[in-house]
């Protein structure tokens, strides 16, 4: 029960994107077609899945004070190499990123030629940074920080894809010019922000 | 009759192409296409052998409003009168003092609305559209009595401006104009949209906790030990009572009873989407139960019936779940649309400590994710073609 409710917070009350503004450069700039939206969704889930476990692997047995006492090493057992959380954070992430995209590279083609400049830049997606980190600020567990890794990733991908979907009904109207684009995005971003709302104050038992 | 068309046909040259008042060539049409029908039709073949127009779908809510607003007009009065102990109490005396507090109310709303709707079509060159009259209306129905003018102005200007008019006007909104200025208001200046805003009056405000509450709201005030339902009872408030309406609350939303007249007119013109109020039921109810049977807490408790008349859900399910422009547009996604909001109305009143009433916000989510709904369901039947052929 306390991991459904991880998931449900993670997906909707705290949702990494619309409650807590992380991701917004790619969320903004792939949300034109649905097809991108989607599979740059998914390229997420999967990245965030991989890497917030990974993260948490590495934090608690090479990086942490004392981490490394399961080598039986003196010199080594009471290191704390917690200074270097973010680099390798980011290594682990930008490495999987580049893992991602040969993959969807070898098997989804169309996908890899819509996403273009994207794929890469998942490395530097700070929703990937985010939950990294806010896994280690929240003492998750290995198994927690998995099911906080997908969920976020989920909420992610719900939130381009209803973007998506909005713009591809608004994409006849008749917008002031100015606003065109990436305006009304940055303004329907917000009414979605207002929409979430509606979760934020739940608070599940567990 | 004749005398207004013979005024506007002098005056007409004016606003034509090259005319003195080619700017404000919008208002006069406006006010031609209001006073009579509209001069231009279609040339060549009949496309469409129906005389709806939005014109004619805009008046039919209208008209489907005009019992909650009487209910209203009167019910408001009364809270008045009552709480605030005047001594000549009567219906018509109800009713005056009722309209002294919504009329304004109104008034504001239409005449800021009214102003910015004006504003973008003679800048921006399109029509001035009857939506305005739906939403100017449906804005001031489902705030509480105690809301200061100003705060109506602020609400409109919002919910018109970044809600409609940036989407290009009438039909092109995500959101719902009039819930987004609710809800911009609720986050805004929640003070004035919550608590002890629900009779007008100096009397309003220190009234019994019970007794001046909404049926929603007692929550927060509830006695240890007692449930909801028993404190629903001894606020007087009985099941009948909040079915009629006759209680505090949002100005038009209390009476059950006044939505479903209005949910008949819209149902029967076929203006409403009949798939969207019954799968909205069906979702409030299936949740409704589920909570009866896992939830602990004094809302989790509360009989389903009481769910379906209390606050908004009746008012909202009507009038704004249902607006064509902002729901769901695939039969299969109006199903799942409405069930969702029904769903998530319950989430938010069982769940959600901060709010004690979830249709406004459930509606707002549910136009934000229509757009995906449909999305899916039209991919799924593509999908369902190609393998058939």
């Amino acid at each position: 029960m306390g991991l459904l409710n991880l998931a449900i917070e993670s997906i909707f009350i705290q949702n990494i994107l619309l409650s807590l503004f992380l991701g917004m450069c790619s969320y903004l700039a792939q949300s034109k077609k649905m097809e991108s939206a989607k599979g740059l969704g998914m390229a997420v889930i999967m990245v965030l899945t991989i890497a917030t476990p990974l993260n948490w692997l590495i934090k608690h047995f090479l990086l942490d004070k004392g981490a490394l006492a399961w080598t039986h090493i003196d010199a080594v057992a009471n290191l704390d190499l917690s200074f270097l959380t973010f680099i390798c954070f980011i290594a682990v992430i930008a490495s999987l990123v580049q893992i991602v995209e040969m993959v969807v590279d070898r098997f989804f083609p169309v996908l890899y030629n819509s996403l273009g400049i994207f794929l890469p830049l998942i490395t530097v997606n700070c929703s990937i940074l985010g939950a990294s980190l806010f896994m280690v600020e929240r003492k998750y567990t290995l198994v927690e920080s998995v099911v906080y890794g997908t969920s976020s990733g989920v909420g992610w991908a719900l939130a381009i894809m209803s973007l998506a979907a909005i713009r591809k009904k608004v994409r006849y109207s008749n917008v002031p010019a100015g606003l065109r684009g990436l305006g009304l995005a940055f303004i329907i971003t917000g009414l979605m922000a207002i929409g979430f709302l509606c979760f934020s104050g739940i608070t599940l038992g567990g | 009759m004749k005398f207004i068309l013979t005024m506007h046909d002098k005056v007409r040259p004016l606003f034509h192409k090259g005319g003195k008042l080619e700017r404000l060539a919008p208002l006069f049409e406006a006010a031609d296409d209001f006073a009579f029908t509209s001069p231009t039709t279609a040339q060549g073949g009949a496309h469409v052998r129906d005389a709806v127009d939005i014109k004619r779908v805009m008046v039919t809510v209208i008209y489907a409003l005009l019992p909650c607003f009487f209910f209203s007009l009167w019910n408001t009065g009364h809270q008045y009168n009552l709480v605030n102990a005047v001594a000549k109490v009567g219906f018509v005396a109800d009713v005056m003092r009722g309209a002294m507090i919504v009329m304004p109310i109104v008034i504001v709303s239409y005449a800021v609305g009214g102003f910015w709707e004006v504003l973008f079509s003679c800048v921006r060159k399109h029509e001035i559209n009857e939506g305005l009259l739906v939403s100017g209306f449906l804005f001031p129905l489902i705030l509480p009595p105690t809301i200061p003018l100003w705060m109506v102005a602020v609400g409109i200007t919002f919910g018109i401006v970044i809600g409609k008019e940036i989407f290009g006007g009438t039909g092109m909104n995500v959101v719902n104009p009039a819930l987004l200025s609710r809800a911009f208001l609720f986050f805004a200046y929640a003070k004035s949209m919550t608590g002890n805003v629900w009779i007008a009056g100096p009397g309003g405000a220190t009234v019994d906790a019970i007794t001046a509450a909404t049926p929603l709201g007692l929550v927060s005030a509830l006695p240890e030990g007692m449930t909801l339902t028993d404190a629903i009872l001894q606020g007087h408030i009985s099941f009948g009572r909040m079915f009629l309406g006759n209680m505090p609350g949002s100005i038009a939303e209390t009476s059950t009873l006044a939505c479903l007249i209005g949910a008949a007119i819209l149902l029967i013109t076929g203006v409403a989407s009949w798939r969207i109020m019954l799968a909205s039921v069906l979702g409030l109810v299936s949740a409704g139960l589920l909570a009866n049977w896992f939830g602990d807490s004094p809302m989790a408790k509360l009989p389903v019936q009481y769910h379906l008349v209390a606050g908004g859900f009746a008012f909202g399910m009507v009038f704004m779940a249902t607006d064509p422009v902002s729901a769901a547009a695939t039969p299969l996604g109006k199903w799942i649309y409405g069930f969702l909001i029904g769903v998530l109305v319950i989430i938010v009143r069982v769940l959600n400590s901060g709010f004690p009433e979830g249709v406004m916000l459930s509606i707002l989510f549910m136009n934000l994710m229509a757009p995906l709904i449909d999305s899916f369901v039209v991919d799924a039947h593509i999908k369902r073609r190609a393998k058939r052929a």
